[in-house]
Parts: C-alpha cells; sequence; structure tokens
C-alpha cells in the first residue's frame, strides 16, 4: 500500500505510530490489573479493554507495516523506548485504581472524538480502521462512565479519591492533544482535523460526565465552550517522555530481547 | 401429611444419582453431600483466583504481540472461571464474600500447583500446556458428576481450557525449535513442574479417605489415581515427541499394562504445600489480600451507589 501522493507521508505516518503506541503503552498498563482489581468483575473488564487497545495497537502498526514493512513485533518489541510517541499520560504507573478509572475515561472520550474526526479524513485507511475501533470503544466508555459517576458520587473516600485522581490526569490528559509533529501539513491535506479542535469537543464531553460525577477539573467557559485552566504535560509526541516509558518498554521488550527477532 | 425418613430419602437420593440423574439447587441431598461440594468448588474457585498469579506475572515480559494478547485472554479466562465457580457454589448456599474471606484468612485450600514459583517465560507455556492438561483431564470427569451447575460449569471450563492447552503447547513448541537457550529454557520447565502437575490429582487412592464416598455419590467419576494415571499417560508421548523429557528415568511405557510406569511423587511435599507450607504459599496470600484490601473502598462505593439508586 502508497501514501497517495499529495498527502504528507512522513507526518502521516508518525501520526499512526504515535496512536498505536497510544493504546500499545495503556493496553500495557491496563493489563496490569488481570489478577489484580477491586472486583472479579473488574478485574475481567480492564483485562478485555486491555486487549481491546493492545489489538488497536496491532491495527495501527499493521497499517504502518503495509506502508513502510516494519512489522508490528518491530516496532513494539525491538524499537528504543526514545522513538515512542505515545503522549505521556498513557506511560504513568497505574496508581490507585481512581486514577485507573479517571485516566481511561479521559482516554475513551479522546479516542471517541478522535475516530469519529475519521470518518472525514481524506485518508481512506484511517476512515476504515476508525469505524472498527469505534464500535469497541463505545463499550469501553460506557464502562468507564459508569464507574466515573459511580465512584465519583460513591461513599467520602471514593469522592475523595476520584477527585484527587481527576486532577493528577486531567492535565495530563491534554497531552492526548498535544498537536503531532508536522499537524498542520495533515489538517491542510484534509488527513485530520486540528487537535485543538478535537479537544474542544473532548472537554464538552468529559464536563457533562464530571458534573454528573460531583468532580471538578480547572476550567473555564467562555463564549458557551470550556478552556482549561493549568498547564498541559506535553512532550510525548516529540519523544520527551518521563522515566516510567522508559521502565515500562523496558519490562515490555525483556523476554523478546533474551532473542530478539527469533519466534517465540 | 407424611414426612419421608432420612434414611428413605438417602436411599432415593442414591438410586437418583446411581441413574446419572443430575442434582439441582433446590434438590433434597444429604447434608454432607452439600458440604462437601461447598468444600470442592471453593477450592477449585479459589484455584482459579490464586492461579491467575504465577502466569499474569508475565503478562508484561510477554514476548510478542501475540503472546501477549493470548496469555492476558488466557489470566481473565481463570477469573471468569472463578466467577462460574463461586456461582456454582453460591447455588448450594455460600457466598462469594463468605469463600473469599475463608481463603484470605488462609482457611480454604486450593491447588497444590499454584504455590511454585515461575522464574522464566518458559513456566507460562508449560503451566498451559501441562497444568492444564492435568486440569482439564480432573474436569472431564467432573463435568460427569451428579452435581447439575458444577457438572455444567466444568463443561464450559473444559472447552475453555482446551484452548489454553494450545496456548502453552504453542509457546513451548517455538522455545523447543528455538536457540540452545529457548529450548534449555523449555527443559528446565518442564523439569520444575513434573512432580508437582503429577501432585495436581491428589493423594494416591489408598489414602484419600474421601474417595470412596464421593464415588458413590458421583461428586468425582474417576479416583485420584486414575486421572493421574491418564495424564501420564497422554502427556509423556507429547514431550517426547519434541525432543524434551520427563525427569524420571523410570517413565517408560509398559507394553502389558498399556500404560506408562512412573515414579510416585514426594507425598510429604504435597501435604506440605496444600496446608500453606510450599515455596509461594504465603507471597501467594499476601499479594490476594493486598488487592483485597485496596480494591475495598471500590467494593464500598459501589455498594453504597447501588443502595441509594434502590432506595430512589
Amino acid at each position: 500500500m502508497n501514501i497517495p501522493s499529495g498527502l504528507p507521508s512522513e507526518p502521516l505516518l508518525g501520526m499512526i505510530v504515535a496512536l498505536g503506541d497510544d493504546e500499545l503503552v495503556l493496553g500495557h498498563r491496563n493489563s496490569e490489573w488481570t489478577g489484580f482489581a477491586p472486583i472479579l468483575e473488574e478485574d475481567i473488564a480492564f483485562s478485555n479493554i486491555a486487549q481491546d487497545e493492545l489489538g488497536h495497537s496491532l491495527a495501527w502498526f499493521s497499517l504502518h507495516e503495509q506502508l513502510t514493512g516494519k512489522t508490528p513485533d518491530w516496532m513494539a518489541f525491538e524499537r528504543n523506548w526514545r522513538d515512542f510517541a505515545c503522549c505521556r499520560l498513557v506511560a504513568y504507573p497505574k496508581g490507585d485504581f481512581a486514577y485507573t478509572v479517571v485516566r481511561q475515561f479521559f482516554f475513551d472520550a479522546a479516542e471517541q472524538v478522535r475516530m469519529k474526526s475519521f470518518a472525514q479524513s481524506s485518508f481512506d485507511p484511517l476512515r476504515q480502521l476508525s469505524v472498527k475501533i469505534l464500535a469497541e470503544e463505545a463499550y469501553h466508555l460506557m464502562h468507564s462512565q459508569g464507574l466515573v459517576e459511580r465512584l465519583g458520587d460513591g461513599t467520602e473516600e471514593s469522592h475523595r479519591r476520584m477527585q484527587a485522581a481527576a486532577e493528577t490526569a486531567f492535565p495530563q490528559s491534554l497531552g492526548l492533544f498535544e498537536d503531532f509533529p508536522a499537524e498542520a501539513d495533515l489538517v491542510k491535506a484534509g488527513v485530520v482535523k486540528p487537535s485543538r479542535e478535537l479537544q474542544e469537543e473532548w472537554l464538552t464531553e468529559i464536563m457533562r460526565v464530571l458534573t454528573r460525577a460531583t468532580l471538578v477539573v480547572p476550567v473555564r467557559k467562555k463564549n458557551g465552550t470550556f478552556e482549561p485552566e493549568c498547564s498541559p504535560d506535553l512532550g510525548g509526541r516529540t519523544g520527551r517522555h518521563t522515566d516510567d516509558l522508559r521502565q515500562l518498554v523496558s519490562d515490555l521488550q525483556h523476554v523478546y530481547q533474551l532473542a530478539p527477532g527469533q519466534p517465540w | 401429611m407424611t414426612e419421608k425418613s432420612h434414611n428413605e430419602q438417602l436411599t432415593e437420593f442414591e438410586a437418583r444419582v446411581a441413574r446419572g440423574d443430575k442434582v439441582e439447587p433446590g434438590d433434597w441431598m444429604p447434608d454432607e453431600y452439600r458440604q462437601n461440594l461447598i468444600r470442592m468448588i471453593g477450592q477449585h474457585a479459589h484455584s482459579e483466583i490464586v492461579g491467575q498469579l504465577p502466569e499474569g506475572k508475565w503478562i508484561p515480559y510477554a514476548p510478542g504481540f501475540r503472546r501477549k494478547l493470548t496469555l492476558v485472554a488466557k489470566v481473565q479466562d481463570e477469573a471468569g472461571h472463578g466467577q462460574l465457580l463461586y456461582r456454582a457454589a453460591e447455588t448450594l448456599g455460600k457466598s462469594r464474600e463468605e469463600m473469599i474471606d475463608e481463603l484470605l484468612a488462609g482457611k480454604a485450600k486450593y491447588s497444590n500447583v499454584f504455590n511454585y514459583p515461575t522464574p522464566t517465560w518458559a513456566d507460562v507455556g508449560v503451566i498451559g500446556w501441562l497444568v492444564d492438561t492435568a486440569a482439564v483431564i480432573n474436569q472431564s470427569m467432573l463435568a460427569q458428576g451428579s452435581y447439575g451447575p458444577y457438572a455444567r460449569a466444568m463443561k464450559r471450563i473444559c472447552y475453555e481450557e482446551s484452548f489454553h492447552i494450545k496456548q502453552g503447547y504453542d509457546a513451548i513448541v517455538a522455545l523447543a525449535k528455538g536457540t540452545p537457550a529457548q529450548r534449555a529454557m523449555a527443559q528446565d520447565a518442564i523439569h520444575r513442574w513434573w512432580y508437582p502437575t503429577l501432585m495436581m490429582s491428589g493423594p494416591p487412592d489408598k489414602a484419600s479417605p474421601h474417595t470412596e464416598k464421593a464415588m458413590r455419590w458421583r461428586i468425582k467419576t474417576k479416583t485420584n489415581d486414575q486421572v493421574r494415571q491418564e495424564f501420564v499417560d497422554l502427556i509423556v508421548p507429547q514431550i517426547r515427541a519434541l525432543g524434551l523429557d520427563v525427569p524420571d528415568r523410570d517413565c517408560v511405557y509398559d507394553e502389558a499394562a498399556g500404560h506408562y510406569r512412573f515414579t510416585q511423587p514426594d507425598w510429604e511435599e504435597l501435604k506440605r504445600v496444600i496446608n500453606g507450607d510450599g515455596p509461594m504459599n504465603k507471597e501467594r496470600l499476601d499479594v490476594r489480600r493486598r488487592s483485597h484490601e485496596e480494591g475495598r473502598w471500590v467494593r464500598e462505593a459501589l455498594a453504597a451507589k447501588a443502595k441509594r439508586a434502590n432506595a430512589a
């Protein structure tokens, strides 16, 4: 498969990798709950979400493979961690269940907005892949949104933990909307909508749920739209990662690197 | 109205069971039958939940997309099996919470095999292949048992376990065909898991006092020794076909008997491990207790919210 002439290939490939990395790294984090969740039903749910995310990552990297020839396993298990392009949000340790739930909700809501925006992309494979991903993400969002509402407005302790988690995860989540490198070229070619616009839509979505959950994040309303009132936690898209990612990738690649490139 | 005497009821019950009828939750059953099943199903459920840990340890490190995905799915299945089994035990009158509390208090038993360490990636393959093969032989037998909800749970679990076996076998085949180091890793894991897996089917028949009644009531349909022999006969040729071996020089095929001979495991070790003194018992329960404690606020909040929703 070739990238149609007229589309900026380098930025497009970069974005595909970034989206694959987001899913890979969050899938890895969620799978850390397998065996350890507060109730069996959530153990099963988070294992399921982890599999879906790893599956989405595989789908992004498979598209990338069709365009570049690099295998998904090479991308995930042989690439240097500094070349990952995930946002910082997904690499932070899983924390308590409140942090996991809030991060997941912010991520799921962002994914909805982004995948829906791909329906108008000038790059066909994005349109096709987003349909498949949206079908699964609808369940993720239902699940994480339900948990945010119930735990946000559950007991005093659950409210306190969820509020703390929201305060931590909110600026981090703004990193989901950090511009992709050379994003302006992608916007101009009709491949994507500007991240700024997606962030606005996302804020409207999450504020609706956070209000019902009695949770507060630093935003102000201006001309009918929300704007964040904190500095976003950026850097992931350009490879400025925290040490958490280095550790995560080292775990991820640990066994594979005992005999790299060998069938395992 | 004439009440049937206990003896009459027992005779009827045993006749039903002997005919191969299933006993269902509301039916009359001897109290000993009920208690035995609660204990067995509870232990089985605990084994699934504790059994998530030895393999779950390798989820972060699983090499390659395919291995990582199938391992998460497998360990997730175990949580699902636990859920299903706790539900089956609940039909006999004991709640999941009570059973989990007993597990965490160290009062309940679970399979010996999950109290051994998993130091290498190959352990994941060997557990899926050897341990799950032994489990499926046991569980196919239990699927023929007399208590309906347990037998039906076993059918479904066996179906999923057959994929686990494939997953484990496939991982070991990759190692057996791989570099010398990969191959050595597979062989080492088989050596370590051989005897613990043989012990899984329980103590030898001559030292198993419950067997006679369990067979009469069709709680079990085969003895421990029968199940163990079936496992050895099935697995030894599979292992040798990969050019790997079991750590037992006396393990040879006996033409006349039509079975493999094998060295009995150390039954004292089984006793120790089952009673809490195995290499990983403390660690396994500590981990379970810690995550149970850390999740308490979640369970409380969900319960509080549900209660308010019901009251509204």
